[in-house]
C-alpha cells in the first residue's frame, strides 16, 4: 500500500488539532474498511491517516433513563449495534439494518460513523436512524452542533462536515409507546452486496393498538440521498394500520421516490418494490408494536 | 513511519518494529513468514484473509498491522498443537470433503473458529452467517457448513445428523 503516517490521538481535541497541522494532506479513519480500499484502489492518497478509533468514548449504543434518548456513538462497530440487547428489544429497525452490513469481518471493524459520513445513498445504516428521526452531533474547531440527520446528507457521497470536523454521534429521542419498526434490504443476496433499495417503517400505535399516532418511512438508493417519504407517512396518520393502508402509502411512496433505471434495475420494478416493501415492512412493525405492548415493553 | 508495536501472536509475546502503512495480512505473510493467511481480493470481499483480532474474526487486508498493537492475533497456524495434531475444526473439514483446493480453508476455519468460540452451539443458520464473508469457488459450501455443524455442540446434541451428513445437505436445523 502507498506510504502514510498513521496517528492515534485520544481526544477529539487532539484529533482536529492534528487535522490542522496537516489540512488536505490528512484523512480521518476510523474502522477504514472505506477509506483503505480506495487508497488500494489510490482513489486517495493521504500523507496522515488521523484515527478516530482511539478517542475515549462510548463503545456500545446506550439510554439516557432521564430524557429516553438513544445515544450511537460515531465509533461504536456495527457489530457492536448488531450485539446490543438494548437495540435488540427496542430499535429492530436499527438491528435488522446492521445486521446485513458486508461480513461480521466487516462488522467486527466498520463504524456506523463511518458508514454515515461516507453518505451513498446505499448505506445501510442511515435509513434506520433517519426514520428513528436521528440527530447528528458534531464536533469541530468552532465547537459542537447539531443537525438533524436527515439533513446531514446532501448528495452522493457528500455530508454536511465543515473541513475537520467529527461526527461523535448519532441522539435518538425518545419512542413514543407502543412503536414498532423495521428495515430491509433488498438486493440478490442478502450478505455483500449494494442493495437495489432499502426500506425502514416505524410505527407508533394509539392504545386501541390499530390506529396510526405517527409513522416514519424511509428509502435509501431511492435518491441522491436517503430520504423520509412524507407524503406517505402523512397518509397513514389517523388510519387504521392494515395490509391496505399500507399498500395505499407504498404506492404513494414509490411515487416520491426518485429511483431511475440503473446497474441496480430499472425504475418502474425498484418503484413497485417500494410499495411492495413499505407495505411487508410496515406489517412487521404493526406485529412488533404489537409483540412490545404485550410483553409490557411498549418503549416508555 | 515506523514504530515498535508488541502484541500476542498464536499465544506468543512479540515484539517488532512495523511501518505505518503495512497492512495486517503484509505483516503476518511477508514480514513473519507465516503464508496459511491467504490475500484473495484484497479488499474486503472474499475472506481468504481472515484472523483473530481479540476474539473476533476481521479481514487482515483492510487491517492496519499499527492496529495490532497490545492485542491478541491467531491466525490458522495457531490452530493445531505444537506436536502437529489437528483441531477439531481441521479434522471436521478434513472428514467432510469441507476442502477442494484448500484456498479458502484458512480463513473458512478462523471464520468457525471465532464463532464457535463465541457461540459453541451455532446452528446452521448462524454458521452460514458467520461465514457468509468467506468465498469458496470449489465446494458449494454445503460440506463446509456440514463441516462446522459436525463441530458444533448444537449437531452434537443431534447425533443422528451426524451420522448421515454428506446426504443431509442443506437441513434446516
Ligand atoms: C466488503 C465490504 C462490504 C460492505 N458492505 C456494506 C453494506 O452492506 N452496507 C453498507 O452500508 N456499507 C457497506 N460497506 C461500506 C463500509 O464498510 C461501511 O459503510 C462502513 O460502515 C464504513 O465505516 P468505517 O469505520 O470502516 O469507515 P472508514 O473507512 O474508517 O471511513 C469512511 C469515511 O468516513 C470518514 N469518517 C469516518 N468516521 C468519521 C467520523 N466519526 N467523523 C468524520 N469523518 C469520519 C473517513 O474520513 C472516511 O472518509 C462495505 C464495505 C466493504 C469493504
Ligand atoms: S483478501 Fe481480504 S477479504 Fe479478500
Ligand atoms: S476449497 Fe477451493 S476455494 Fe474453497
Amino acid at each position: 500500500m502507498r506510504k502514510f503516517t498513521y496517528l492515534v490521538p485520544k481526544t477529539l481535541d487532539e484529533a482536529i488539532s492534528l487535522y490542522q497541522s496537516y489540512g488536505e494532506r490528512a484523512k480521518y479513519i476510523a474502522g477504514g474498511t472505506d477509506v483503505l480500499v480506495k487508497i488500494k484502489e489510490g482513489k486517495l492518497a493521504p500523507d496522515y491517516l488521523i484515527s478516530l478509533k482511539h478517542i475515549i468514548s462510548q463503545d456500545r449504543p446506550f439510554l439516557n433513563h432521564e430524557t429516553g434518548e438513544l445515544y450511537v456513538g460515531a465509533f461504536v462497530t456495527h457489530r457492536m449495534i448488531e450485539t446490543s440487547p438494548l437495540v435488540q428489544a427496542h430499535y429492530p429497525i436499527l438491528y435488522d439494518a446492521v445486521k446485513n452490513i458486508g461480513s461480521v469481518q466487516i462488522r467486527n471493524v466498520a463504524t456506523i460513523g463511518g458508514n454515515l459520513v461516507n453518505a451513498v445513498p446505499s448505506a445501510d445504516g442511515a435509513i434506520p436512524l433517519i426514520t428513528l428521526d436521528g440527530k447528528a452531533n458534531i464536533y469541530g474547531a468552532k465547537g459542537q452542533r447539531s443537525v438533524d440527520l436527515l439533513r446531514f446528507f446532501l448528495g452522493p457521497g457528500q455530508c454536511d462536515l465543515e473541513r475537520g470536523e467529527i461526527l461523535t454521534e448519532v441522539v435518538v429521542p425518545r419512542l413514543l409507546p407502543r412503536t414498532g419498526s423495521a428495515y430491509i434490504k433488498h438486493g440478490r443476496r442478502e450478505a455483500m452486496e449494494l442493495p437495489m433499495l432499502g426500506v425502514g417503517v416505524l410505527l407508533s400505535l394509539e392504545a386501541d393498538m390499530e390506529t396510526c399516532a405517527k409513522a416514519g418511512i424511509s428509502l435509501g438508493v431511492a435518491a441522491p440521498t436517503p430520504i423520509r417519504a412524507l407524503q406517505a407517512e402523512k397518509h397513514l396518520v389517523g388510519k387504521t394500520i392494515n395490509e391496505e393502508t399500507l399498500a395505499e402509502a407504498g404506492k404513494i411512496a414509490g411515487e416520491e421516490s426518485k429511483v431511475r433505471d440503473s446497474i441496480r434495475g430499472v425504475a418502474w420494478y425498484r418503484r413497485e418494490m417500494v410499495a411492495v416493501l413499505v407495505t411487508r415492512m410496515g406489517m412487521k412493525a404493526l406485529e412488533r408494536a404489537s409483540r412490545n405492548a404485550e410483553v409490557g415493553m411498549g418503549n416508555k | 513511519m515506523s514504530r515498535e508495536i508488541a502484541f500476542v501472536f498464536n499465544g506468543n509475546k512479540m515484539n517488532m518494529a512495523i511501518e505505518d502503512h503495512w497492512t495486517l495480512l503484509h505483516l503476518i505473510r511477508e514480514e513473519l513468514g507465516y503464508t496459511g493467511t491467504k490475500e484473495g481480493c484484497g479488499s474486503g470481499e472474499c475472506g481468504a484473509c481472515t484472523v483473530i483480532v481479540d476474539g473476533n474474526a476481521v479481514n487482515s487486508c483492510l487491517y492496519l498491522a499499527a492496529e495490532i498493537d497490545g492485542k491478541e492475533l491467531m491466525t490458522i497456524e495457531g490452530l493445531a498443537s505444537p506436536d502437529g495434531t489437528l483441531h477439531p475444526i481441521q479434522k471436521a473439514f478434513v472428514e467432510n470433503g469441507g476442502i477442494q483446493c484448500g484456498f479458502c480453508s484458512p480463513g473458512m476455519i478462523i471464520s468457525a473458529k471465532a464463532l464457535l468460540d463465541e457461540n459453541p452451539n451455532a446452528n446452521e443458520e448462524e454458521i452460514k452467517e458467520a461465514i457468509a464473508g468467506n468465498l469458496c469457488r470449489c465446494t458449494g459450501y454445503v460440506q463446509i457448513v456440514d463441516s462446522i455443524k459436525s463441530v458444533s455442540g448444537h449437531e452434537a446434541q443431534e447425533p443422528h445428523v451426524v451420522a448421515f451428513r454428506s446426504e443431509e445437505g442443506d437441513r434446516g436445523d
